[in-house]
């Protein structure tokens, strides 16, 4: 059943209502589907939330997933961003903790290299912000995993918003 | 503006939409509405014995009349007892709408007294479910609950209604539109799709119809008998599917899958084309996926999106509501040259029919072969077990015969309130309940409802003191350990090695007694007939005939579970 397993993405306009999340992952949990990330936010109109879903899945199993969230009353519309542009990022935190002098050169490195802020500062810790994919999120938690021994990771899933231009991510 | 209360509000809903019944049992957050209903006479309310009873009674009111079945059941135990019907509902389409009482809006989340999460628990086994939050929201709730459950793929729709939000004022209106963004449900049929289809159809050499129970739910059984023969093309169904077209007709071959018929299973097999309505390829009639209809090119007509190549790949999608499809199918069909393979079917039909090899002296198809004999108009509800396999094996159903289980699910305990609830849904129309042993144990309780309604059900009760059905796949698969099926086993058929049992377990003849209801007990074969005449003047209330039938008796065809066509048991 493994064809094609991958990652991924599909944008759901919901109603902005009191279970409807819960009938999201319910709908994962319940039929054994993965359910990746998930995040969720109101949108322009205050009755409408949009959620930004990653799923590893097959061919199949991810076309039963949009059916069945289309078979949902409070789900109003299912984008897959499998085949067109999109805008999508997510946000990093990682704090590093029990830095020496050195390690916090190396950090400010990686902070340039990989364009992210470092927003807090103390005696022996720093605290770093990454704004990007959810890939190259991946790819700093295991570089960073490798180079420091004291990290606390909090990452938000990604959000994401078909593009203008044809540009993608 | 005048200003009614929520209670006010959900009555005067229930008449706007035409709820003629409702299965209800009172409780501390309900009582309000129970008050408002004693006040009207225009809602009849049935005070059924159980929750669980309730729910199945609305369920087949449902099937048996194309209503919306409604239920009001009280917060916590009251609405708990409903998830297995709900469940039972989802999995066999059927539209209801279930109020449940909740605390007031002050007291969720607090542990209060009855208080449960019941939106959160039937999440996945209702079409739609919402808790009440504010009073201004029930007039459109209430419309779009009763829309929900009967449109699109019919179903369960589940109300909570805060005690605190019914007491308040609000509007008395009761909104006539609906509109739900994310709810459209599909109506018209693809034309080209369907032309298509037709079109493989025609050019097909062993063209296959497979009827399941979509056929039935959207009432489309005359225009699909009449495509059936005007196709001149063989017809089997699923167990839901029965009755798709006359059990009599020529063109029909039976059942397929698990308990289906050898030649039914023979012609999915070999059909180059299987032209399927309403179904979703369960995995108790596909058996092994692979083996499934190895030869044939699949079109696939369902209501659900969802339950298209889900389980098998389909080549031709189409989706469309049964009824609508039909229609829309008549305008095109054309006779197809089926002579050849109708004699194939005919073939194996002969080779292999469906039969009972005798095993006692009272067999249960002794037992339907009468009831078909002499009802010419009936519905049949049956529970879950080998007796359903029997009857949706037997049963003949007609234009005037129709016959309702819990097919999806495999409910127990469906059967005997499934009779009531049709009964009071169709009291000018024979209702006869098959059950078994075990199931009739799971509601038994409804003897009180059904005689107080005056309910002339007639309940067959095929008593072979187990549980017949996994006892079955004991014998088959499990070298003889009837572990857990004999109703008879316990402590003191240990100690006594089985010689100091009471003679029934329960007494069913006198149980019904004991509830005003008349009870037979039939052994022999030529006492079946006398059993059915006496029942049949029994206007008023139930009768209860009770089947001594041999535990040896089996299901036969059977394909094991997973299995496939060639490892086929028939009769031994």
């Amino acid at each position: 059943m493994d064809n094609n397993l991958k990652k991924r993405w599909i944008s759901l306009y919901v109603e902005n209502q009191v279970g409807v999340l819960s009938k999201i992952s319910g709908l994962f949990s319940g039929k054994s589907y993965n359910l990746d990330s998930l995040t969720v936010g109101t949108t322009e109109d205050p009755t409408i939330s949009r959620m930004t879903i990653a799923t590893v899945s097959d061919d199949e199993t991810f076309e039963q997933i949009k059916k069945q969230l289309n078979r949902l009353v409070e789900v109003i519309k299912v984008i897959d961003f499998t085949d067109i542009f999109v805008r999508m990022k997510e946000i990093l935190y990682i704090k590093v903790r029990k830095c020496t002098q050195e390690d916090k050169v190396e950090l400010f490195q990686i902070a340039e290299t990989f364009k992210a802020r470092v927003i807090d500062y103390g005696k022996d810790s720093l605290l770093l912000e990454f704004v990007q994919t959810a890939a190259k999120n991946d790819a700093v938690i295991k570089l960073m995993k490798e180079e420091f021994k004291n990290i606390e990771v909090v990452r938000g899933g990604s959000v994401g918003i078909e593009s203008i231009s044809m540009m993608e991510r | 503006m005048r200003q009614i209360s929520g209670n006010k509000l959900l009555v005067k809903a229930l008449k706007e939409e035409g709820v003629d019944t409702l299965f209800g049992y009172p409780g501390a957050c309900t009582i309000d509405i129970s008050d408002e209903l004693y006040k009207q006479d225009d809602i009849r309310v049935i005070l059924p014995r159980h929750e669980q009873a309730l729910v199945h009674e609305a369920d087949a009111y449902a099937r048996t009349t194309g209503k919306v079945g409604v239920c009001l059941v009280t917060s916590g135990p009251g609405a708990t007892n409903l998830v297995t019907g709900l469940a039972t509902a989802n999995y066999d389409s059927v539209p209801l709408v279930c109020f449940t009482g909740q605390v007031a809006r002050h007291l969720i989340g607090n542990d209060a007294f009855q208080e449960v999460d019941i939106v959160g628990i039937t999440r996945s086994i209702t079409k739609y479910g919402v808790t009440v939050r504010n009073r201004e929201d029930l007039g459109r709730i209430i419309k779009e609950a009763f829309y929900i459950a009967r449109t699109g793929k019919p179903g369960p729709v589940l109300i909570d209604l805060p005690k605190d939000v019914m007491a308040e004022l609000g509007s008395a209106e009761y909104p006539s539109e609906v509109n739900i963004r994310g709810y459209k449900p599909n109506t018209n049929v693809h034309i080209g799709q369907l032309k298509k289809a037709i079109k493989m159809l025609n050019k097909a050499e062993r063209p296959l119809f497979l009827a399941g129970g979509g056929v039935n739910i959207a009432r489309a059984n005359d225009i699909f008998t009449k495509i059936v023969e005007k196709t001149n093309i063989p017809v089997i169904t699923t167990v839901m599917g029965r009755g798709a077209i006359p059990t009599n007709h020529p063109l029909y071959i039976g059942n397929l899958g698990m308990h289906g018929a050898y030649a039914a299973n023979m012609a999915v097999s070999e059909c180059d084309l299987l032209f399927s309505i309403g179904t979703r390829f369960n995995d108790r009639i596909t058996g092994k996926l692979h083996a499934f209809a190895p030869k044939a090119q699949i079109v696939h007509i369902d209501i659900d999106t969802a339950a298209i190549s889900r389980n098998i790949h389909v080549d031709i999608p189409i989706v469309a509501d049964a009824r609508e499809a039909v229609l829309k199918m008549q305008e095109y069909v054309e006779p197809c040259h089926t002579e050849k393979w109708l004699g194939q079917v005919n073939a194996w039909q002969a080779e292999h029919p469906l039969m009972m090899k005798k095993h006692a002296e009272m067999g249960p198809k002794d037992i339907i072969d009468e009831i078909n004999r002499q009802f010419d108009e009936a519905i049949v509800v049956t529970d879950v077990g080998q007796h359903q396999m029997f009857a949706a094996q037997y049963v003949e159903i007609t234009e005037k015969k129709q016959i309702i289980m819990s097919g999806g699910l495999g409910t127990m305990g469906y059967g005997f309130p499934g009779a009531v609830g049709a009964k009071l849904g169709n009291p000018d129309t024979p209702v006869i309940a098959i059950s078994g042993d075990g199931g009739m144990q799971m509601n038994i309780q409804e003897f009180a409802t059904a005689v107080l309604e005056e309910l002339p059900v007639i309940l067959c009760v095929f008593n072979n003191t187990y549980l017949g059905m996994v006892r079955q796949w004991q014998k088959l698969f499990y070298g003889k350990r009837y572990g857990m099926t004999n109703l008879r086993s316990g402590a003191l058929f240990r100690r006594t090695e089985g010689k100091e049992m009471p003679e029934y377990t329960p007494d069913f003849v006198k149980l019904a007694e004991s509830y005003g209801a008349k009870g037979i007990r039939v052994t022999k074969k030529d006492e079946i007939a006398g059993a059915f005449e006496e029942a049949k003047k029994n206007t008023k209330v139930p009768t209860l005939i009770e089947f001594i039938i041999d535990p040896e008796e089996m299901v036969y065809p059977m394909i094991q579970p997973d299995g496939t066509l060639e490892e086929m048991i028939m009769d031994c």
